[in-house]
């Protein structure tokens, strides 16, 4: 039944303030921006908490991100994120900030109003502080083989594709799985077991759009099933929540529209 | 502790991920669901309309107004329509909330159940009334 008692670890202890950045170095003390941060080391055993944080806005840079990087850097070493490209192309720094997934490093201090709560991004199972177990995430990808596809000998060239189908990708292949729509989808928090997902289905239908690859029956035959793809019931958090502007649950509806269209 | 032993296994995550494979259905679930949800547009408005004449009309004239072929077809459409998307409805539903194997099928035969049993109750009582058996 629907687990109505949280885990041993879910239960939030009071965190620590930590003391606000002094001038130095004869540079003025900018605004102060109050971060507040979900915290839990696997390590020392304890429940998680929110920890406060002061980030001194003239001495950093103007995205969330920079603002997470000023205080591993200047105040807690200890603070854990996961953070690469810093331009909204890698996807690591996805969690969950004013209440919605998002990238830390494509969403600015500025957009938030008031205080900035960090979490990490909801319903995974968390490794520390902002990390978020992604392993059945990937294997979920990788299950829908994300590769091209044929039968035909491989050409001398390329395999060709007309400007038209070449557009069919648009708004597909942009996906950099950071996978803020799928945890933010109440199909997956309850059945992430068999449930692919919107990510992970958006990754199928942009390799079932692509009019080179040769195996759309049996890209199809692997996602018809109850859960895999009809858990989807377009609540579409998936696209609210994007950071790149896509639309995954219009794209698990073609995919809907190809299984009815292969029968009728 | 023992009441927090969980059932350990050291399957990979693609195993896991991969499951028993694909049940290549749930299109026909899917389908149903839409095409029952098309019909019930007219045949809900046609039950309101016909719920709504009859307001305070005596036994008889119900009773008579029930048994015209026209009236009688729509609501036995209703009845039919109706409940088969309420049962795939729920299907959906407990399919996403009950996680308990053993609870999920009961609930699930308990759901196909309900509506067959409503629905030949209502069929029923619509045929005795449509052939003038009341």
């Amino acid at each position: 039944m629907v687990e109505l008692t949280l885990p041993k670890n879910s239960r939030m202890v009071p965190g620590k303030t930590w003391p606000k950045p002094a001038a130095h170095d004869g540079k003025a003390l900018g605004k102060l921006t109050e971060f507040r941060i979900y915290r839990w080391n696997p390590d020392d055993g304890g429940q998680p908490r929110i920890d406060t944080y002061f980030v001194d806005r003239a001495d950093c840079g103007p995205m969330i991100l920079d603002g997470l990087i000023w205080i591993k850097s200047k105040i807690d070493p200890t603070l854990t994120f996961r953070r690469s490209c810093r331009e909204g192309i890698c996807g690591s720094c996805s969690m969950n900030i004013d209440g919605t997934n998002t990238l830390a490093c494509t969403k600015g201090m500025d957009e938030v109003d008031g205080v900035i709560k960090i979490y990490p991004l909801p319903h995974m199972p968390v490794i520390k502080d902002l990390v978020p177990d992604l392993t059945r995430f990937y294997a979920q990808h990788a299950s829908i083989e994300p590769w091209l596809q044929t039968t035909t000998p491989e050409p001398e060239k390329e395999w060709k594709q007309s400007r038209d189908d070449r557009e069919k990708i648009d708004g597909l292949y942009e996906c950099i799985l950071c996978a803020c729509c799928s945890t933010a989808c109440p199909s997956y928090w309850w059945n992430s077991d068999k449930f692919l997902g919107p990510a992970v289905l958006l990754q199928a239908y942009r390799w079932l759009i692509d009019s080179r690859d040769e195996n759309k029956g049996e890209r199809l035959d692997n996602l018809e099933d109850p859960f895999r793809l009809y858990r989807c019931h377009t609540i579409m958090n998936c696209a609210n929540t994007c950071p790149k502007g896509l639309n995954p649950a219009r794209a698990i509806a073609e995919i809907k529209k190809m299984m009815v269209v292969r029968q009728i | 502790m023992a009441s927090d032993h969980v059932n350990q296994t050291m399957r990979t995550e693609m195993s896991r991920v991969k499951g028993l494979g694909a049940a290549k259905s749930g299109t026909e679930h899917f389908w149903q669901h839409r095409i029952t949800a098309i019909a019930n547009i007219p045949l809900a408005i046609a039950f309101i309309a016909i719920v709504i004449s009859l307001q305070g009309k005596s036994r008889e004239a119900v009773l008579h107004t029930l048994s015209q072929p026209l009236v009688a077809i729509l609501m036995l459409l209703f009845v039919c329509s109706g409940l088969f998307h309420m049962r795939l409805g729920m299907q959906v539903i407990i399919e996403d909330y009950v996680h308990g194997e053993a609870t999920k099928i009961a609930a699930l035969i308990a759901n196909t159940f309900f509506a067959i049993l409503v629905g030949v109750m209502c069929v029923y009582a619509l045929l005795r009334i449509g052939f003038g058996a009341i």
